[in-house]
């Protein structure tokens, strides 16, 4: 068994003359939780569907559990667990009708009443899934993902309507799936989601991978350094230092007082990642540019 | 990987397959009933559609007497002589109309995207939808019969070589329907647009082929058009169990010509076979 539980090489996507993916490797380790994000249209949903065999690739090479997507079998679809981005589904079934239909469905499925436990929807077990909220209904995605007791699962924008709370349960939820040796592929929006769960994550953008490596590593060592921002008569002002400690004492003796509306900011995932697509953008224009004046 | 372990990888699984197969679509069929009848769509307008038609044509010709083979010979009332078509109508409805509208629906708001991403075969849905029809034309045709021998005195034949003839004239038909139904919800472009292409087909039909109005009254052209088509068939077919034998001579070559309804049903149902197998998707690979 390889180490890898899935391998992209090099992959690429048209659709007619649009290029949604440019040339993508990545891999997710066994056991990994792994993190993709990116812009909407950035193609993280293409990458997710080419791996879980709903869409071909152009080409290039992909491996999934040992399986190449483009052919896939009804046993490989067994070790697999797929959230897809919501549904319409009419939802005639109750949710512990719809659970217990497709846990006939996988060869080692998890027990029925655990996952309703799991996904908190013990209250709702007996409601059909048309009465449900967005959100509850989002459980329900989540839930037929984790029955048939997955190898490898695809969790795409998996808490689009979740509250808060409802956001804290999935999450140890998925942490408890970590632990059991599940490995897991999430696109999200919500980057302290990716924070929170994920070891690695790779950055999408414009069907490119601009950036890869563990949550902790992701942009430029310079993006991690935190910031200190102060008011003075000109306005804002901010400046990167490695020893905001020093800094804020410095700003302190100057001023005689409290520096006002003084923050130190260390670069959340959130700013690191906004940096990254700005800046990949800003490369992306410059090369237009340039081009622009050659022709 | 080595060959030999490659062999042992898919062998394995395969052999356990076929129980698998099969359970699942009977674990399908039981899902896809229950769907079918909390859909108030399809309780009405496929279901309980037939029953209503009956009512109406029986109350609406209800003085308008007997429908007679021939002058001076014995008749039956104008319910009686509907029953047949609209029996047959039945099938139709339960297989072409309510499968490929509920595909197709199915096909646009990700019922089949979700079914294709688990270890389902295509197989067992299939098996799951024409055991949908098949439970589903079954009960349809019993209350139908039962509303009208109860409600509307209607007399029902009681010989066992014409139920027999019913028995074989119904599964050939909801067969046939069933994989039709299948084959067609392919054609709308969208969940949504189902009902606009589908209902037209299957109305055109029941009109051209002896349902609502009486198929030897009919021009020619139109009678030849309808004969290309299953629901005729299945309505001669019908009208051979529930009608007296001296109505024979009102078909189109004096006779119930049960040879040929068998072979147009067969016919019709690898048409049906054929063009599912060709045309199912779970998903539009590139839409």
């Amino acid at each position: 068994m390889s180490d890898e539980a899935v391998t992209v090489r090099d992959l690429r996507k048209r659709y007619g003359q649009m290029v949604a993916l440019d040339g993508v490797s990545f891999e997710i380790h066994r056991g990994e939780t792994f993190a993709l994000l990116g812009p909407n249209g950035a193609g993280k949903s293409t990458t997710i569907e080419i791996l879980e065999g709903y869409r071909d690739r152009s080409s290039g090479e992909v491996d999934v559990l040992g399986t190449d997507p483009g052919h896939s079998t009804l046993a490989w679809k067994a070790k697999l667990g797929i959230v897809l981005q919501s549904t319409a589904e009419a939802g005639t079934m109750t949710v512990t009708e719809q659970l217990r239909h497709f846990a006939g469905l996988f060869p080692r499925s998890r027990d029925v009443d655990e996952v309703i436990d799991a996904t908190g929807l013990r209250e709702k077990a007996k409601v059909r899934i048309s009465k449900l909220s967005g959100g509850q209904r989002r459980r329900v995605d989540v839930a037929l993902g984790i029955i048939g007791r997955p190898e490898l699962l695809f969790l795409d924008e998996p808490t689009t309507g979740f509250d808060p709370e409802a956001r804290r349960d999935f999450w140890s939820l998925i942490r408890q799936l970590k632990a059991e040796g599940t490995t897991i592929l999430l696109t999200t929006h919500y980057l302290d989601e990716a924070a929170q769960l994920s070891d690695r994550a790779g950055v999408i953008n414009h069907g490119r991978l601009i950036d890869i490596g563990r949550i902790d590593e992701i942009g430029e060592a310079d993006a991690r350094v935190p910031i200190v921002r102060w008011r003075d008569r000109d306005g804002i002002r901010q400046r990167r230092t490695t020893e905001p400690a020093a800094l804020v004492t410095a700003l302190a003796a100057e001023f005689g007082h409290e520096p006002p509306e003084l923050e130190v900011i260390r670069p959340s995932l959130e700013d690191i990642y906004l940096d990254l697509v700005a800046d990949d953008a800003a490369a992306e224009s410059a090369v237009s540019e340039t081009e622009e004046v050659v022709a | 990987m080595t060959a030999v372990a490659n062999d042992t990888d898919t062998s394995r699984p395969r052999a356990a397959a076929r129980p698998r197969i099969l359970a699942n679509g009977m674990s399908r069929i039981r899902y896809e009933v229950k769907t079918y009848f909390r859909s108030p769509d399809a309780v009405f307008f496929t279901f309980l559609f037939p029953v209503i038609m009956l009512g109406i044509f029986t109350s609406a010709f209800s003085s308008s007497g007997d429908i007679v083979p021939a002058r001076g010979e014995a008749g039956v009332s104008v319910g009686a002589y509907y029953l047949p078509g609209l029996v047959a109508a039945g099938l139709l409805l339960s297989g072409v109309q309510n499968l490929a509208i509920e595909i197709a629906g199915e096909k646009s708001n990700g019922t089949l995207k979700r079914l294709g991403g688990t270890p389902l075969s295509p197989v067992s849905y299939f098996i799951g939808k024409i055991g949908q029809v098949f439970v589903t034309g079954t009960l349809q045709v019993a209350l139908l019969l039962v509303v009208a021998r109860v409600v509307f005195g209607i007399a029902l034949p009681t010989e066992p070589e014409v139920w027999l003839r019913f028995a074989w004239v119904f599964v050939l038909g909801i067969t046939t329907s069933a994989l039709l139904g299948i084959a067609l919800s392919a054609l709308p472009r969208s969940g949504r647009s189902a009902s606009a292409v589908i209902l037209p087909v299957v109305l055109v039909l029941q009109f051209i082929s002896g349902v609502y109005l009486q198929f030897y009254l009919l021009p020619d052209w139109m009678q030849n058009i309808a004969s290309v088509f299953p629901l005729k068939w299945m309505a001669q077919g019908m009208r051979s169990v529930f009608l007296p034998d001296s109505f024979a001579k009102l078909e189109v070559h004096d006779s119930w010509e049960l040879g040929w309804i068998a072979l147009v049903l067969l016919g019709w149902l690898v048409v049906g076979l054929v063009l599912s197998r060709i045309t199912f998707r779970w998903i539009r690979k590139d839409g």
